[in-house]
């Protein structure tokens, strides 16, 4: 092709540019007012003093500066941390060893349907709307009426039985506990469907050169997942940042300040207590926090797919 | 991008299982021994236990509160009884709970895919100037939380007199999802074979027939499996119904299940009955639509 071709081509192509813009402006339109819109009115609002009446007051980085000694916004992020253990780090240790187990232990051996009922119990939980997840668990750890003390109790052991999600002691173990049954079916079917994608010969070798199980899994399938592995601990962790429902629903952040998680602290500001400058600051730092997160996968992800 | 590519991988996670198994037969390492007896039958007991919650919810949903009492909520129930489902169902008014979720869910499907249709198609066909930029900001705008939009959204929807009005979420949900949506639509778009669209041009379609006789029947799949996802989010979500829908007469299944767990804590048939036909919706969807959902699992970790 001649320079002048391709040249006209260009050009054609850059006029052609121009025609396409106006599908996108309904889009952009929609957007710009309800995500940046919203969003750099939040941040204004969370250098204002304002109960949601009259108008609110610019007072800086007042707020800010209370966050900073504020002991329960502290201790939210404390528990966010526990939160990331129960909904990144056990479902993703938790994931690797089932799926593993699940499809290059039983699969083989007892066949496929076996190894994918087994899956699909485990990610039943995922489908559960998290309300709904909530209101079962408050309805199985009740401390009156609840399956998990009877069971405590029939096996002799009444002395076990607990408050679970009205106990201090115990509240934070107790959502603990449901984050990871609702997470681990994620992690599984996730890594069984990097399994699928890895290549096989590999493990089948090492089997037939007396690898053991757990050998082959610590060495070769680790190594095939990472991909998978860094995606679901990086997505999982902005989840468990974002806690709010299963929180709302089963303990209210209680009892006391026990369980209270940012996003629960900044919904409290905001419409329990109406103090709308502090929710909104809480509630900045944490979007912030996330969005510098989401950068890290961005970039990581594009990297994978230049590598690829 | 490698989101679409984990699409792709899960799509069919079974077949080459079976490949190896044909491979591989009867001989070799894969005998049924007794260690292999013991590990597939902690995992079946595992599995069993964690869909264990859902089989006490049933159970003890069709039990009499009396009966719950005296022998507790481990055994069958002696008879079967539709109170504790009716009662909740009648108290909670739960048709109009249904026909709310179901008509925000789906005006989200329908607007939201349509929003990420044409959004994409000027991204990834008409590959306009800035698309990058634009796609970076819709992913980011994804993780932003809803605190951290919410208040200002509320204030929104009074100004326009849409609080407590389904309309205000639908609108929301659907820009909001849709940014989602034109990130993966034009990262499909995208993988189009260029000779195919050029051909199209010079033969002097414009812009609009491109997008309706060429680019839309190719990329009818994808929307399909979005519409799906965007309904389910929907449906699950949580935190601003709680905030823009206050009265009972516009809230959703998964608001007024969120709210009832502090309220029949002294009637735990009740409660039970409650968790049992909120599940039952979802699991209805997961059935139905088991292959697309298992499928873009990965798609939605980007969520």
């Amino acid at each position: 092709m001649t320079a002048l071709t391709s040249d006209k081509v260009r050009k054609k192509y850059k006029n052609s540019n121009g025609v396409y813009w106006p599908y996108m402006v309904p889009g952009l339109i929609a957007f710009t007012l309800i995500v940046i819109v919203s969003f750099v009115w939040n941040i204004y609002l969370s250098f204002t003093k304002w109960n949601g009446l009259g108008a609110p007051k610019w007072i800086g980085f007042d707020n800010y500066a209370k966050l900073m000694v504020d002991e329960t916004f502290w201790q939210s992020f404390l528990h966010s941390v526990v939160f990331i253990f129960a909904m990144a780090i056990v479902p993703t240790a938790l994931g690797l060893i089932i799926a593993s187990a699940l499809f290059d232990y039983v699969s083989p051996r007892f066949g496929n349907a076996t190894s994918a009922a087994s899956r699909a119990g485990f990610f039943l939980p995922q489908i559960i709307p998290i309300p709904i997840a909530g209101l079962l668990w408050t309805w199985m750890l009740s401390s009156q009426t609840g399956i998990v003390n009877k069971v405590l109790t029939d096996w002799g052991h009444p002395e076990w039985a607990q408050n679970w999600l009205g106990d201090a002691k115990w509240a934070m173990f107790s959502v603990t506990i449901v984050l990871i049954w609702i997470q681990v079916g994620y992690t599984i079917v996730i890594f069984m469907s990097g399994l699928a994608r890895a290549d096989q010969s590999v493990h089948e070798a090492a089997a037939i050169d007396g690898a053991t199980w757990f050998q082959r899994f610590r060495i070769i399938t680790l190594n095939q997942l990472a991909p998978e592995i860094a995606v679901v601990l990086l997505t999982t962790t902005v989840a468990a940042l974002k806690v709010f429902a299963p929180v709302y629903v089963m303990t209210q952040g209680g009892p006391g300040t026990a369980t209270t998680v940012p996003a629960y602290y900044s919904y409290f500001n905001f419409i329990q207590t109406s103090k709308v400058g502090y929710g909104a600051a809480i509630s900045t730092v944490l979007a912030i926090l996330l969005i510098v997160m989401s950068l890290v996968i961005f970039r990581y992800q594009n990297k994978q797919g230049e590598n690829r | 991008m490698s989101t679409a590519i984990m699409v792709e991988n899960t799509l069919n996670p079974e077949s080459r299982k079976a490949q190896k198994v044909s491979k591989k037969g009867k001989g070799g390492f894969n005998k049924r021994t007794p260690v292999s007896w013991l590990v597939v039958a902690f995992m079946i007991a595992s599995a069993l236990a964690w869909i264990s919650p859902l089989y006490l919810a049933f159970v003890n949903s069709v039990k009499t509160p009396e009966e719950y009492t005296t022998t507790g909520p481990l055994t069958l129930p002696s008879q079967i009884s539709f109170e504790g489902i009716l009662h909740f169902w009648e108290k909670a008014d739960f048709s109009l709970k249904l026909w709310n979720s179901f008509q925000i869910s789906f005006w989200v499907a329908i607007l939201g895919v349509a929003l990420s249709f044409f959004t994409a198609y000027a991204i990834g066909i008409g590959r306009v100037r800035g698309r990058f930029w634009i796609l970076g900001l819709f992913l980011v705008a994804f993780t932003i939380p809803g605190e951290a939009l919410m208040y200002p959204l509320l204030r929104m929807a009074k100004m326009v007199g849409l609080y407590d009005n389904i309309w205000a979420l639908i609108i929301i949900f659907a820009v909001l999802q849709s940014a989602f949506g034109t990130y993966l639509v034009s990262s499909v778009m995208s993988d189009f074979p260029m000779e195919l669209l050029e051909a199209a041009r010079i033969d002097g379609a414009g812009s609009w027939r491109l997008l309706k006789d060429i680019v839309f029947p190719l990329v009818r799949p994808t929307l399909t499996v979005l519409m799906v996802f965007f309904f389910i989010w929907t449906w699950n979500e949580f935190l601003l119904p709680l905030v823009m829908l206050p009265s009972n007469d516009s809230q959703t299944v998964a608001l007024s299940m969120g709210l009832a767990s502090g309220q029949y804590t002294s009637d735990p048939t009740t409660q039970a009955a409650a968790a049992l036909v909120g599940i039952l919706p979802t699991l209805l969807f997961f059935l139905i639509f088991q292959r697309t959902l298992l499928k873009g699992v990965t798609m939605g970790s980007v969520k």
